[in-house]
C-alpha cells in the first residue's frame, strides 16, 4: 500500500521517506488528485505503471508556490530507483532568496540520491522546511510511481 | 507544528486501514490545532497567555502537561515545557502525537508501518517479509550523509540537533539556547518517551551519555560540533540492532 503524507511545511525527512520505497514493493498509484502536490502537472516523458518497477524516465513535479517564490522539480527513475533530480525553478528574487537556493536545493538534492542508495527505510534527523522542493518532488514521484 | 508527517504502510490496504489512516490524519491536524505554539488562538497558546484554565482546554492539553511533568523528573529538570518565556510543550507534543497515530494504524490491522514526523520516528513490523527497517540517522555535520543506521523491528528514534533549524532547544536552567552536540539520537520502545529524551539530552550536552547508559531499554548517540560522535554502551557500532527491553520505562 502506498504512504500517504500529510504535509503542513516540510522536512528533509519527508523526501527521504518519500524516495525510500522499494522496487519489492508494487507501486499502486498515481492519478489520485487528492495526492499532496499531485495537481495538474506538465505530462512525465515515462509512463507510470501499476504493479512492479516504475517506467523509466523523467517526471516533472507540479510547480508549488512558496512565500519565497515557485519552486519546481523533476526527478529521474531508472530501473525503479530515483537517480536524478533536476530543479527547474527555485526562488530568485532577490539576492537572500538565491543565496538560500544555492545552498538549500543542491543539499537536498544530494540527500534524496544517497539516502536512497544507502537501502535504508527512513531517515532520522533534525527538520528543516523545504516545503516546495518536497511537494514537487512528491508529484514528480507520484506520477513514477516510485 | 510546521512540520511534515508521512505514513509508510507496508501490507494489505484494508478498508480499515484506510479508516485508520484518515483517523490519524485528522489526529494530528487536531494536535497541531490544540498545540502550535505558532498560533496564538491554539488552546495552549491561550493557556499560556492566562486567558483560559487547563479546565477550558481539550482533555488532551492536561494529559500532555502531565507527561511534560513526567519527562521533567524523569530527566532531572532537562526537560521541562517553560524552558524558555511562553508555555512549549513542543519538545513532547511530536513524539507523543506521532505515537499515537501509529498506535492508531497498528489497532486497525498495519502491522508493519513507520510514522515519520520531520524526523522523529515510530516503527513496527517489517518493512518487507524477513526484513526488519532500516533507519539512518542524518549525519548532522554532512549534509547528505548518514552517521549510524538502526535496525530493528518495534522501536521509535527520534534525533534532536540545532543543524537544521539553528538553536532552538533552551537550557532549562538558564533559558539561553543549549550549546549542545551537533546532533544526538535516542533509540527506544515509545516515541513520546524517547523524543522527550532526545530534547532532554540534547539539552544536557557532554553529561547526556552517562544519563542515557543509566537508562534501561534506551541507546543513544550524538555526533559533537568537532565532528568527534558518542555511542551508549548498548549502541555498538555505527550499525546496530535495536532489541526493545522487557523492563524499559516509558510514561
Amino acid at each position: 500500500m502506498r504512504r500517504a503524507v500529510l504535509t503542513a511545511a516540510s522536512t528533509t525527512a519527508l523526501v527521504v521517506l518519500l524516495l525510500s520505497l522499494k522496487p519489492h514493493q508494487p507501486a499502486g498509484l498515481t492519478g489520485d488528485p487528492s495526492q499532496v502536490g499531485a495537481a495538474p502537472a506538465p505530462s512525465p516523458s515515462g509512463s507510470p505503471r501499476r504493479g512492479g518497477h516504475p517506467a523509466d524516465g523523467t517526471y516533472t513535479g507540479a510547480p508549488i508556490s512558496t512565500r519565497y517564490g515557485d519552486v519546481q522539480v523533476a526527478a529521474t527513475v531508472t530501473a525503479g530507483r530515483l537517480t536524478a533530480v533536476k530543479v527547474l525553478r527555485a526562488p530568485s528574487e532577490n539576492g537572500r532568496d538565491r543565496e538560500i537556493a544555492a545552498y538549500a536545493v543542491p543539499r537536498l538534492t544530494q540527500e534524496a540520491l544517497s539516502v536512497h542508495s544507502a537501502r535504508i527505510d527512513a531517515v532520522s534527523g533534525a527538520s528543516y522546511t523545504s516545503e516546495g522542493y518536497i511537494r514537487s518532488l512528491q508529484s514528480a514521484l507520484d506520477q513514477a510511481g516510485v | 507544528m510546521g512540520t511534515v508527517f508521512s505514513f509508510d504502510i507496508r501490507g494489505a490496504r484494508t478498508a480499515s486501514v484506510e479508516a485508520a489512516l484518515g483517523e490519524a490524519v485528522a489526529w494530528l491536524h487536531h494536535v497541531d490545532a490544540v498545540f502550535s505554539t505558532y498560533r496564538p488562538g491554539s488552546a495552549i497558546s491561550r493557556l499560556g497567555r492566562g486567558e483560559i484554565g487547563l479546565d477550558d482546554c481539550p482533555a488532551e492539553v492536561r494529559e500532555v502537561l502531565d507527561r511534560c511533568e513526567r519527562a521533567e523528573r524523569a530527566t532531572g529538570g532537562w526537560f521541562s515545557p517553560t524552558a524558555g518565556t511562553t508555555l512549549d510543550p513542543s519538545g513532547l507534543v511530536k513524539g507523543w502525537a506521532v505515537e499515537r497515530a501509529w498506535q492508531l494504524l497498528r489497532a486497525a490491522g498495519a502491522r508493519d508501518t513507520c510514522v515519520n514526523g520531520g524526523g522523529d520516528l515510530r516503527f513496527g513490523g517489517e518493512s518487507a517479509p524477513g526484513c526488519p527497517w532500516r533507519i539512518g540517522i542524518a549525519h548532522p555535520l554532512r549534509p547528505g550523509d548518514l552517521c549510524a543506521v538502526v535496525t530493528g523491528r518495534d522501536l521509535a528514534v527520534a534525533t534532536s540537533g540545532s543543524a537544521e533549524r539553528g538553536p532552538h532547544i533552551l537550557d532549562p536552567h538558564t533559558g539561553a539556547p543549549a550549546a549542545g552536540p551537533a546532533s544526538v539520537t535516542v533509540v527506544g520502545p515509545d516515541l513520546s518517551t524517547t523524543d522527550a529524551y532526545a530534547t532532554a539530552a540534547f539539552a544536557m550536552g557532554a553529561d547526556a551519555r552517562a544519563w542515557l547508559a543509566g537508562l534501561d531499554g534506551y541507546e543513544g548517540f550524538a555526533v559533537l560540533q568537532d565532528g568527534r560522535s558518542w555511542r551508549t554502551p548498548g549502541f555498538p557500532g555505527p550499525e546496530f540492532t535495536f532489541r526493545p527491553s522487557a523492563s524499559a520505562t516509558s510514561w
